[in-house]
Formats: structure tokens, C-alpha cells, sequence
């Protein structure tokens, strides 16, 4: 491989990592801090590319879409969790895998019936369209880059939220100790729907963003949970940090699996998974 | 309480396959009344429209032969598959055993086609594959009550590598999805691509459903062939035809693939798509009278434009109306009925077509070109293009 060619595929690497990083962190918030399996996950990036798509269309302007949906997506989450999620925090994780399982069947089913099963495609807005040369025969897209930078800089917000504000601590005080918390007169009912709602519009973030780079299809949603709970695991569950490390090695394996050894490539990430949980049973950053 | 319902739907189901006539001896009903038809196809997830499109264009062609069989009525059965290859088996045996069908129409999905050729092997039903590619069907495990009138996945591209050598293109990249199908389809390109004197001088993959492209699209830049043949269809292709074009590479290097990467897809891959060139046993724009007649009589009936899953139902119904016909309706003369399905010619909205000893059909492959967001015809790529039929047995 040539260097030129080397330093373009690390680009896609950690390009590839940042949005896995994005799905994954909401999914790994609600499990660190509530305790809740969520397999719907998938789901609520689905809804985010569709109502990027939809909300598109309909106002002329990704960016519209983007304010518009994000604040559908906060209120969609908190209406999910005052109606089901609330009502699972203390069960066992076999139900939480039921109800979520099952969400999945319900997602599919009205996005079928909302949206229909045709493969849609978001437009990337006009300011955002040119392409970077950098060989005689690739460019790169100016829209990949500008996801990684809303990757980037929501994963700052989302470091400053937890590690340096008041409400931070609080939902880290929760995830700690929810009685202590709870006696110390924080209302901790409150602090969950937050963050599961924040969980929620993280993932339908990613979909929107990420829509203009993807194509809208049927069952999207699925075939990204599964990298999300590697990424996860290999992270350490509830690890915001260990997820954002994770996804840029998960991004990496991928990428230069591919590549260099596309026989195995479709098995790769797995095996570090299995790498690093025979090493660090808990995930790379124990919580 | 989960084993006492079963138990109950078990006994209840025992019950129903009594009252239905499962138990009743098979002469009694053998000539008289009607024809059994079941359909198993996917009608929810992915696949549903295909499923709806195939359903459609198969009554279609009923209907327009008077809508019956041989002069006997048509009773209708539907299973939905889900696209579940776990479930192919079972749902197959829900038409076959408890719905008694005397023909199974489908289906769209490889893997679920596999358990239905199981059971259509072991039980003798006439089965009629309106879509799915997987060579074994009519190869290997060919059977003479399975007939397909789709195509099978190395068809398009056992034409398509020959039309790249013509049209210049010496030093191909071949990418695709690393799966059954994608590798069934790499099968014929490397064929034909390497008889007509190009060479593959890397073959890359990903794992099926896998969309993220961009690693494979900057090694293609790197490896500046002459151009790149692929295979991927549904919401995959619009990604890796729009990642092609926002990667640089689309008018610097030719993209083309097998068919199904330009169908349904064009209006969500956009410009994008605009000059990729495919082969394929038919076009929405192929200009016959034969097609124009069959897209007007399909979308007065269905208030929908056909597709290429469309024309392939109708062919099946066409070709069961012929089969059923040559008997006069008596389909448990089997080897007759499937003597005459055998000796058919299929007169399509593709273009006539015939049945391979293999029973798989023999037909023209189009060069097709995306122009204004459609699949224009450019010529033939081949005419009359049959499927290898390695290790079928029949005829």
C-alpha cells in the first residue's frame, strides 16, 4: 500500500469510527445509566434518517430538517419513556430485551406504513456538495468530513455535559447510587427521562446526519445495532469514553480488514471483540 | 401456560387439516373442482413489494386467458415467507400438505427458495420459481417439477463481461456483497469477462449487508482499472452508486453491474446513477408493442407501473396457463404437463423466451444505459443466453 493510499484509508477509518461512535454512545448512556438492554436502538436511527428525509422535503432544508427533527426525536423519547421504558428500569434484562425486541416488529411495521418500503435518499444540502481532490482519481466528499465534525463536537458536549456540569453529576450520582441520590432530594425520575431521551436523540442524530451518506431502507435500522453493541462491549458498557475508543478501533479493524484481508474481513471486528473481552473480560473502561 | 397454548393451537390445527380434506383420501378430489394455486411469497419486510409485484403480474396473466385453468376454476392460497429462510420449509409444507396446492408459485429470497425445493423435491408439487437466482435450483438440485422464469444469478453477468471487452474495457475491478448470490454472479462475469479477453485484476468484497463502502471505493481509485463491475441491488446499490459519484470516481472510471444494481432504485440514487451501463433480461423502457401492451393492461389493472418482478410473475402465469391448457386441466397428468411447460415459448414483455433442459429459461440479455433516471436499452448483449445447467440431470 502506498502512503498517500495509507494516510486516505486511515481518514475513512476514523471517519467510519466517529458515526459509529455517535450510534453507539446513546445506546451505552441508557445502559450505563438506567440499565436498560435496548435493541430498539437501531431503530430510533432509522427514525432519525426518515424524518430527515420526510422533514426535508417538506421544509427544503437538511438543516431545518435536522432542528426540527432533533426536537421530535427529544419529545418521541420522553413519551416512550414516561409510557414503557419508566415502567422497566427495575426488571430483569430478559424483559427489557422482550419489550425492545418487539419494538423493533412495531418501528418496522409503521415506518411501512408511514413511509412505505421504497429506498429513499436524502440530498446533501448545496453548500456541503463538492469533493476534495486528492488523487488524479478520488476525491473526498466535503459531507463526510462535516459528519465527523458533528461527531466530534457532539462528543465534546456530550464529555463537558457529564464530566463537568451539575446535571452531570447528578446522572452520574444515579448511576452510582440511585437511593443515595434519591435522599439527597434530586428528583431522579426526571434525570432518567433526560438521559433516555438524550440516548434516543443521539442515535436519530446519527440518522440524520448520516442519511445524506446512506440510503433510506427497509431493516437500516437493524444491521447498525449490531456494530453498536460491539462497539459497546469492546468499550466497556456505559462507557462513554471506552465507546468513543471502540469505535475508532472498530472503525480501523474494518477498514484495513477489508483491504488487506477481505477473505476475513466480515469477521474481523468479531474477533477483536473477542480479543479484548478474553483480555479485559468488563470492556476496555470498567464503569 | 406457553405449553398449554400449544397444545391447544396443535390439536386445533389437527382439527382444521381434518375438516379441510388433508385426511381424505387424494382421488376423491384429484379431477374434480378446482385448481389449488398457492403463492409463497414475502408480503411484509424488504421483499414486499417484489412479492406484491409478482402476485399481480401473475393474476394478470390469468386473467387475460379467461382466468381459468385448463377450464377449471383457480381456488387461491397465500403464505407469507417473510423472506426467513429458517421458515422456507414450513411455509412451503403449509401450502403442500395442509392446503393441499396442486402448484406453488415462489419465491423472491435464495435461501427461503432452497426449502422450498426441498419440499417440492420430496413431495412432486409443480413448483414455479417467479424470481429467486440460486443456481441450485436448476443445476444440482434441479427436479422435473421445478420450472424457474427468472433468470438465474450468473445469468446477467455471463453477459455483461463480453459487452465491457467490446466496449473497450480491458482491466476490470469486480465488488460485490460476499454472499451466495454475489459470488454466483462473480461466476458468470469471470467467465464471460476472461473468454472475451479482459482480465479481473481484483476482485473485491464486503459482507453481506455491509454498506460501508468508502474503504473499497479509495483501493479502487489506487488500482485505476478500466472500469468496475459489481453486484448489489435495494437500498445497498443506491449507497454504493451514490458513494461512487461523491468518491470522484463516476466519469473517470465506467461503472457497470448486473441488472438489479439499476432497478427500483434510480430515483434514490439521482444523478448519481446517470450513465452506468447493465445487463438484463428486460427494461421498463424496452420499446415492443409487446411490453407497451403489457405496462398499459398492468397499470389499468393495478393503478401501479410494472417492474421487471411484474413481468417475471406473468411469465409464470403464462407459462402454468400453457402447461395447464396442453392437459386440459388435468394437472395429475404430470409428465404430459410437464412435457408441454418443457416445449413452451414464453411470448414475454422481455421478448420470447424457452424452457433450458434444466428448465430455466433461455433468453435475450439487454445492454441497458441510466439516462433521465431510466434504464434505456442500448441493444442486445446477448441473444438467447442459456444457463450452464452443471449437474442437472434432466432431459
Amino acid at each position: 500500500m502506498e502512503f498517500a493510499n495509507f494516510l486516505i484509508q486511515l481518514l475513512n477509518s476514523a471517519q467510519y469510527g466517529l458515526l459509529l461512535f455517535m450510534l453507539a454512545a446513546g445506546l451505552t448512556l441508557i445502559f450505563g445509566i438506567m440499565g436498560v438492554v435496548n435493541l430498539a436502538h437501531g431503530s430510533f436511527y432509522m427514525l432519525g434518517a426518515y424524518l430527515a428525509w420526510w422533514l426535508a422535503a417538506r421544509t427544503g432544508s437538511l438543516v431545518l430538517a435536522i432542528i426540527l427533527g432533533s426536537g421530535l426525536s427529544v419529545v418521541f423519547g420522553l413519551v416512550l419513556e414516561r409510557l414503557l421504558f419508566r415502567h422497566f428500569y427495575g426488571r430483569d434484562h430478559l424483559d427489557q430485551v422482550l419489550l425492545t425486541f418487539g419494538l423493533i416488529y412495531i418501528f418496522e411495521e409503521l415506518r411501512a406504513i408511514l413511509w412505505g418500503d421504497d429506498v429513499h435518499s436524502v440530498a446533501v444540502p448545496e453548500a456541503l456538495s463538492a469533493s476534495i481532490p486528492l488523487t488524479d482519481t478520488l476525491s473526498y466528499p466535503v459531507y463526510r468530513l462535516f459528519v465527523s465534525a458533528v461527531c466530534v463536537a457532539l462528543a465534546i458536549a456530550l464529555y463537558v455535559l457529564i464530566a463537568r456540569t451539575r446535571l452531570g453529576m447528578r446522572i452520574r450520582a444515579g448511576a452510582f447510587n440511585r437511593e443515595m441520590t434519591e435522599a439527597l432530594g434530586i428528583n431522579i425520575k426526571r434525570i432518567y427521562a433526560l438521559v433516555f431521551a438524550l440516548g434516543v436523540a443521539l442515535a436519530s442524530v446519527a440518522g440524520m446526519v448520516a442519511a445524506p451518506i446512506s440510503s433510506l431502507y427497509p431493516n437500516m435500522g437493524s444491521q447498525v445495532l449490531i456494530m453498536c453493541f460491539v462497539v459497546v462491549v469492546i468499550g466497556g458498557i456505559g462507557s462513554v469514553r471506552g465507546a468513543l475508543i471502540a469505535a475508532m478501533l472498530v472503525g480501523l479493524v474494518d477498514t484495513f480488514g477489508k483491504v488487506l484481508l477481505p477473505s476475513v474481513a466480515g469477521m474481523l471486528v468479531y474477533m477483536l471483540m473477542a480479543a479484548v473481552l478474553l483480555w479485559k473480560p468488563e470492556g476496555l473502561f470498567k464503569t | 401456560m406457553t405449553s398449554r397454548r400449544l397444545v391447544l393451537t396443535r390439536s386445533a390445527a389437527v382439527i382444521g387439516a381434518a375438516s379441510t380434506g388433508l385426511l381424505l383420501p387424494e382421488i376423491v378430489r384429484a379431477q374434480s373442482g378446482k385448481v389449488r394455486v398457492g403463492f409463497m411469497l414475502p408480503y411484509t419486510g424488504t421483499f414486499a413489494q417484489l412479492g406484491v409485484a409478482i402476485e399481480n403480474g401473475f393474476r394478470l396473466a390469468i386473467n387475460q386467458q379467461g382466468g381459468k385453468l385448463g377450464g377449471r376454476e383457480i381456488e387461491w392460497f397465500k403464505v407469507d415467507d417473510e423472506s426467513e429462510p429458517s421458515k422456507g420449509v414450513e411455509n412451503a409444507n403449509r401450502l403442500v400438505q395442509r392446503d393441499k396446492v396442486d402448484v406453488l408459485v415462489g419465491t423472491v429470497h435464495s435461501g427461503v427458495q432452497m426449502g422450498i425445493q426441498r419440499v417440492a423435491r420430496e413431495s412432486g408439487v409443480l413448483s414455479i420459481i417467479p424470481n429467486a437466482g440460486v443456481h441450485a435450483a436448476t443445476r444440482g438440485l434441479c427436479a422435473p417439477n421445478v420450472f424457474r422464469t427468472s433468470f438465474t444469478n450468473s445469468q446477467p453477468t455471463l453477459a455483461l463481461g463480453e459487452a465491457m471487452v467490446k466496449r473497450g474495457h480491458k482491466k476490470a475491478v469486480w465488488i460485490t456483497w460476499k454472499y451466495a448470490a454475489g459470488d454466483e454472479a462473480f461466476e458468470g462475469f469471470k467467465e464471460s469477462y476472461t473468454k472475451a479477453g479482459g482480465t479481473i485484476v481484483k476482485e473485491l468484497g464486503l459482507p453481506f449487508p455491509n454498506v460501508e463502502f468508502q474503504a473499497l471505493l479509495t483501493e479502487i481509485a489506487a488500482i485505476k482499472p478500466d472500469a468496475v463491475a459489481c453486484f448489489f441491488a435495494g437500498g445497498g446499490a443506491a449507497k454504493f452508486i451514490r458513494d461512487y459519484a461523491a468518491a470522484g470516481l463516476k466519469g473517470k472510471i465506467p461503472l457497470y453491474g448486473s441488472g438489479f444494481l439499476t432497478e427500483g432504485i434510480l430515483e434514490a440514487a439521482g444523478p448519481a446513477a446517470e450513465g452506468i451501463v447493465t445487463a438484463m433480461h428486460y427494461s421498463d423502457s424496452l420499446d415492443t408493442p409487446r411490453n407497451k401492451a403489457f405496462r398499459l393492461d398492468y397499470a389499468k389493472a393495478f393503478k401501479a407501473q410494472p417492474d421487471v418482478y411484474a413481468v417475471q410473475g406473468y411469465d409464470s402465469g403464462l407459462l402454468l396457463v400453457q402447461g395447464a391448457n396442453a392437459v386440459k386441466g388435468d394437472l395429475a397428468n404430470k409428465s404430459a404437463l410437464y412435457k408441454a411447460m418443457e416445449g413452451a415459448t414464453i411470448d414475454s414483455p422481455r421478448g420470447k423466451w424457452t424452457m433450458s433442459k434444466a428448465h430455466n429459461p433461455v433468453q435475450d440479455m439487454y445492454l441497458r444505459v441510466v439516462e433521465k433516471g431510466e434504464n434505456k436499452v442500448l441493444g442486445l448483449a446477448a441473444k438467447a443466453l442459456a444457463d450452464s445447467g452443471a449437474g442437472c440431470k434432466l432431459g
